[in-house]
């Protein structure tokens, strides 16, 4: 298989673990009023139980009880690589598309993996520094 | 072997954006390009807004705080609506390139048929798929709260 085809493969394949990981997250964080899943937002039913107001998904509580779960932190970091892989691969598609000089090619690629690894890397550490910040309280 | 030549592209934005007579496949071509895009600038931003829950619920709140208000619920809003659309125009396309639902190879004889019109129920069922998250996305947001 030629690079092209390899990558544009990950692309797709990208797009599925993204669609069942993004599709959980959406879940979670815009369809929780309609769809309860009791799991996703943890600390909103315990809140409801013991006579507290309504909680958003993205209140503190939710977040440090998300956060403090291995499952979140596996498919965050997960869904991060995915959608930084397919969004910017993507991208650069576009701009190869419209046949560009071939240093601008070179440029957008160049700077989609540089911007790439850079947010995987800080996403990264963002997730198990919040992990094990949610664990310690 | 002779060397692939540059050409211009003569059409430009226009070569994506518009449909032409091409039929809605082709509006569903350039819907999933402009959703792709913006769902990519709103996540590289998200990654950087998101992180703020490693310092704590003091930088969380801020961080939230600051994105908040009528508009970025509009925003966030549009940003779900994009993930409806191209997450089931995504599945159709997945679906089509890996060689599903484009029916048998037939003949090319005049007159010749397209190949569209196998694909269309398809095209139809992402869009009534994405109509459904989208309905359930906007009773969650803006009704039920
Ligand atoms: C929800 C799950 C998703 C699915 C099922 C999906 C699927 C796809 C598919 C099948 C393609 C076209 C590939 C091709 O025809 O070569 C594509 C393109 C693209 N996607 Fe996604 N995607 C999803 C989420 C995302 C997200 C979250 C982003 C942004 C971070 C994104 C950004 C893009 C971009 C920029 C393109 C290129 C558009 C183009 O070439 O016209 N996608 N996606």
């Amino acid at each position: 298989m030629i690079r092209d085809q390899k990558l544009w493969t990950w692309h797709i394949l990208a797009g599925a673990v993204i669609l069942v990981l993004l599709g959980l997250h959406m879940l979670t964080m815009h369809m929780e009023g309609v769809v309860k899943l009791e799991g996703l937002n943890p600390a909103s039913a315990a809140n409801e139980a013991q006579g507290g107001g309504k909680l958003q998904p993205i209140d503190w509580a939710n977040v440090k009880a998300r956060s403090a779960k291995v499952f979140y932190l596996v498919t965050y970091i997960l869904l991060l690589g995915a959608a930084l892989f397919h969004g910017l691969y993507g991208a650069t598609n576009v701009v190869h598309e419209a046949n560009p000089p071939r240093w601008l090619h070179k440029t957008v690629s160049a700077l989609a993996v540089v911007v790439g690894l850079g947010l995987f890397a800080f996403g990264t550490w963002a997730a198990i520094a919040a992990f094990l910040l949610a664990k310690a309280l | 072997m002779s060397d692939t030549k540059h050409h211009p592209n003569r059409l430009g934005l226009w070569g994506w954006l518009g449909g032409g007579r091409w039929g809605m496949e082709r509006y569903l071509y350039a819907l999933h390009r402009v959703t792709g895009l913006g769902l990519l600038a709103y996540f590289l931003l998200h990654i950087v807004v998101t992180s703020s829950r490693a310092f704590g619920a003091d930088r969380w709140k801020t961080a939230m705080d600051a994105v908040t208000g009528p508009l970025f619920k509009f925003g966030e809003y549009l940003v779900f609506v994009a993930f409806a659309f191209h997450a089931a125009n995504g599945i159709r396309l997945a679906l089509l390139e890996l060689g599903f639902a484009v029916g048998e190879p037939i003949e090319p004889v005049y007159p010749y048929r397209t190949s569209v019109h196998v694909q269309r129920p398809l095209a139809i069922g992402a869009l009534a798929l994405a109509a459904v998250l989208v309905a359930i996305g906007t009773a969650s947001m803006w009704l039920v709260d």
